[in-house]
């Protein structure tokens, strides 16, 4: 910036921004998301999820372009917000424009006549390319408006606006949860159409969010400090009341959302177990491993074969299959183990990868075929059964994964403030002082490793029964790939933050059918945002979270900071 | 002094020793035999040699973009595969063009170059944009931050181009002048694979020539060795990373078509296994280095090509060429534990990496 105070420096920003904004929005439409999610309505024949995700993006490319305005004058913001969604715009009218002199969708499958006739709100060339930069510019323009408006109302207007498109977008989640409530199920009809919000729900909705916002910002701090003023003893009661609460939803959770929700719980649950087993040697320990899905394969292909008539008669029952499964998984822990002692970082993962590979490869291989089935896998494995309970669909396994979960959460959280989890953070942060201070390194990783592919190969094993079948196909790296995503989005090390993390990545995708097919890029995107902005995930553990924010030192003991200027 | 040795030995490098012992055993006792039984002929080995020269060479060009990435900033580029993938995917479009427009036929050499600079020059893009949204502001952060970011770029990618492109396969063009074969005798070659190798050895030596001859590959060096020095005698720190990903993308756009060229089809997932057999090159090769990373590219197209036949065939495997994949990370596991610096490394893996 050669003149950062004259107008052209200040134009400049913005047109760069709206520059930047337009070729991603061009990218959201070519990707086919834009017409993938607009037959999805937030609102009912108002608004569609797929002008949302424009319209969001582009009040984002606004705020931003008011946000790196250099002389903050209200005029002069509001001006570059107003340029950059004119840019935005024009854009995408380019994209309009050349689509129809040339066929682009030779290339790009998904430049079709409905998306340009989505991007004119199928108003023609004409009306529609005028309106699209009326709108861009308008959007852009209000986020303008929104910087510059006080902080109380900016929360107030995000969080009402959020909740609407929440709703709008996990429609199949929120109405038939309400539909099996019998009074309230006139929610549902007040609330939803069969595609979207109605437009007096959306309103209701946003009115009592934010009233509801408004009372919370004026009296929550004074119900926070009611609530530190009682006495220990009642504040003891209140806490173990909430335990219970929280303790009995968790029990009926399956009965109240039925049996797609509870499918997906399980699958969230299976991938909690799976992430909590993966925390302990990336977040506990700091060694990266991506072959994380080898235990699993383990574990699920040890029940199979024990327990599935279809191999060997063996005639194993779940439980009795169960402990071969976890030491099997523990060994195997140890074997990867032994020769990726001496590694570091990226050195790991790529041989745990390679690992991971080897174990689904000679899975798939018809060599091991006669013992474990190739590429057909193994079917038939029986349900695990409790005392005449069997844990046959979703609804019934839920409870099976939801043991394992506090289970491993229990042992892990145990394990974290124990010597040997203070050893792992030790390893973690500098393996050559943890070693100067009396760490057995050798031990140590040895015992991450068997810990978490113990663990992993507790939920291969519920898996096998859950599916009742297992395949070589099931095993890829994606699933570490995955996994290794929650546990990063949610925060490494930190168990809420596992659980954060599966339900925002493998929750959400499962609800959204549109979504299916942009999972994984947006899981890829989610990442590199991640790392950027907030490499410490949405449920920092303490630690991490003063680790990668050590310039802002909030109220932390002045004894350490000449320690950690290095 | 052997018993200083003795003294320094610990029960985990035994327990290592006996696993690479075990395999090394079972590669020696499967290869005889094989060798005795005799099921293969001469020019079934030399077919098997050739190809995996053809196929180690695109490894190699593909490595030399992770080894120089690692290089100079120690990160593994895990993107790179998709790098490798744009190039050729895009070129497609470009071939499908003159194909269908008589054009290749006419005039196949021109047309083979439109494609090579079309597919190099998306690929170099794709990773200039890479280093420069994702990488460079990553640059002081902790070493597994970089590494995640790579993983999620890759995966963007890979969606990015599935949804640009559509998720089908798509069958390069045959371009007649490189049907056919070659030879003398029993002994002949694909005129494709000929082909493959010569080029691919060119541009390894254009490459190769180009980081220790020019001025801007001195640089490139310097930074390799100490950033905060070369910045010291006037290097310009980021544009010579910036050189090194534009060479690491034309070499992996130009792998891209040869692999096109020998494998006929293009795919969006097509570029992560062998991004993965590169990046295991480049360390065989011991990461950081140039010539390593060719020569654990070729070693590495060799034993995968050569070791099924060889190793597992004697040893009464069924279908052992199904297991190929699994050699390559064997060869991983078996180098980094015995020689951690690659064939040819010099770099410590304990010390930097």
């Amino acid at each position: 910036m050669n003149c950062p105070y004259g107008i052209q420096g200040t134009m400049r920003h913005a047109v760069k921004i709206g520059l930047i904004g337009g070729v991603v929005e061009v990218l959201l439409s070519l990707i086919g998301m834009v017409e993938a999610f607009s037959q999805r309505d937030i609102i009912a024949n108002v608004i569609s999820m797929g002008h949302t995700l424009l319209l969001v993006a582009a009040f984002f490319i606004g705020y931003l372009a008011a946000k790196r305005t250099p002389e903050a004058g209200p005029i002069k913001v509001l001006t570059n917000s107003f340029i950059s969604g004119l840019l935005v715009a024009g854009l995408l009218a380019l994209l309009v424009i050349t689509g129809g002199l040339i066929n682009l969708r030779k290339v790009f499958i998904n430049a079709s006549p409905l998306l340009y006739s989505l991007l004119t709100f199928g108003m023609g060339k004409g009306s529609g390319l005028l309106l699209l930069l009326v709108i861009g510019a308008i959007t852009t323009f209000l986020a303008g408006l929104f910087y510059l408006a006080p902080n109380l109302l900016r929360r107030v207007l995000l969080i009402s606006f959020g909740s609407i498109v929440c709703a709008g977008v996990l429609q199949d989640l929120l109405r038939p949860t309400f539909a099996l409530w019998g009074p309230i199920a006139v929610i549902n009809e007040w609330l939803f159409t069969a595609n979207g919000l109605t437009i007096q729900g959306a309103i209701g909705l946003f009115i009592l969010i934010a009233t509801f916002f408004l009372f919370w910002s004026r009296k929550g701090k004074t119900i926070q400090t009611g609530f530190r003023r009682l006495p220990s003893a009642s504040q003891r009661i209140l806490k173990t009341v909430s335990i219970l609460i929280l303790v009995f939803v968790l029990l009926i959770l399956p009965q109240v959302l039925g049996l797609f929700l509870s499918e997906v719980l399980t699958i969230v649950g299976l991938y909690v177990l799976l992430g909590l087993g993966l925390n302990i040697v990336v977040g506990y320990a700091g060694l990266l491993d991506l072959g994380y899905v080898a235990f699993f394969a383990i574990g699920s292909y040890t029940v199979a074969v024990l327990t599935s008539p279809e191999i060997a008669s063996w005639g194993f029952s779940f439980w009795e299959a169960l402990p071969f499964a976890v030491v099997l998984g523990i060994i195997s822990g140890v074997l990867l183990g032994i020769p990726v002692l001496k590694m570091r970082g990226d050195y790991l993962a790529i041989a745990t990868l390679g690992f991971g590979e080897i174990i689904r490869i000679l899975v798939l291989s018809d060599f091991l075929r006669p013992w474990l089935g190739g590429a057909q896998g193994i079917g038939r494995i029986p349900k695990a059964t409790l005392g005449g309970f069997e844990f046959s669909g979703p609804q019934q396994i839920y409870y099976l994964i939801l043991a394992g979960c506090l289970l491993v959460a229990f042992v892990s959280l145990r394990l974290r403030d124990s010597r040997l989890g203070r050893a792992w953070m030790a390893v973690r942060e500098d393996e050559d002082v943890a070693q100067a201070m009396g760490i057995n390194l050798v031990a140590t990783k040895l015992l991450a490793f068997a810990t978490g592919a113990g663990f992993s190969a507790i939920s291969g094993a519920i898996f096998a029964t859950k599916i009742g079948s297992v395949y070589p196909h099931s095993f890829n790296v994606m699933i570490s790939i995955n996994i290794l995503c929650v546990i990063i989005v949610g925060g490494m090390g930190s168990i809420p933050g596992v659980i954060v993390g599966a339900a925002a990545l493998v929750g959400l995708p499962e609800l959204l059918r549109e979504f299916a097919e942009y999972r994984l890029l947006v899981y890829g995107a989610v990442l590199v945002a991640m790392m950027l902005l907030r490499p410490e995930g949405l449920w920092p553990e303490a630690v991490h979270r003063r680790e990668f924010h050590e310039e802002e030192k909030e109220g932390e003991p002045e004894l350490f900071s000449d320690l950690k200027s290095d | 002094m052997l018993k200083r040795w003795i003294e320094r030995i610990t029960p985990t490098d035994v327990v290592m020793w006996l696993i690479g012992g075990a395999i090394l055993l079972l590669i020696f006792w499967g290869s005889t035999a094989t060798l005795a039984a005799g099921t293969y002929s001469g020019h079934h080995w030399f077919d098997f040699i050739i190809f995996g020269i053809a196929q180690g060479s695109i490894y190699a060009l593909i490595a030399m973009g992770y080894t120089m990435v690692y290089g100079i900033l120690r990160m593994i580029n895990f993107a790179h595969s998709e790098v490798f993938m744009s190039g050729p995917y895009t070129a497609y479009f470009v071939a499908a063009a003159f194909y269908s427009s008589d054009f290749l036929d006419q005039y196949p050499i021109f047309s083979l170059i439109m494609i090579f600079l079309v597919s190099m020059g998306t690929s170099t893009l794709v990773a200039v944009l890479l280093e420069r949204i994702a990488y460079r502001p990553l640059r002081t952060a902790p070493r597994l931050i970089p590494l995640i970011t790579a993983i999620g770029a890759s995966f963007f990618l890979q969606y990015t181009f599935r949804g640009f492109y559509g998720s089908g396969f798509q069958a390069y063009p045959v371009i007649n002048i490189l049907e056919g074969e070659w030879g003398i005798g029993e002994f002949r070659i694909l005129k494709f694979q000929a082909v493959v190798i010569v080029a691919a050895a060119i541009l390894m030596a254009a490459l190769y020539s180009f980081v220790q001859r020019t001025r801007v590959g001195k640089a490139i060096r310097a930074v390799s060795e100490d950033k905060e020095a070369s910045a010291l005698m006037g290097i310009d720190i980021d544009r010579m990373i910036v050189t090194t990903f534009v060479i690491g993308g034309m070499s992996a756009g130009a792998a891209g078509v040869l692999y096109a060229l020998m494998f006929k089809q293009v795919h969006f997932f097509m570029g992560f296994i062998p991004g993965i057999k590169a990046f295991t090159a480049a360390v065989l090769g011991g990461i950081g280095n140039i010539p390593g990373a060719m020569l654990g590219g070729i070693f590495l197209g060799l034993v995968e090509s050569v070791g099924p036949s060889l190793f597992l065939d004697g040893l009464g495997i069924v279908a052992p060429y199904q297991l190929k994949d699994a050699i390559a990370f064997i060869m991983l596991v078996l180098v980094l534990i015995f020689r951690p610096t690659g064939i040819l490394g010099e770099r410590l893996v304990v010390k930097k990496a």
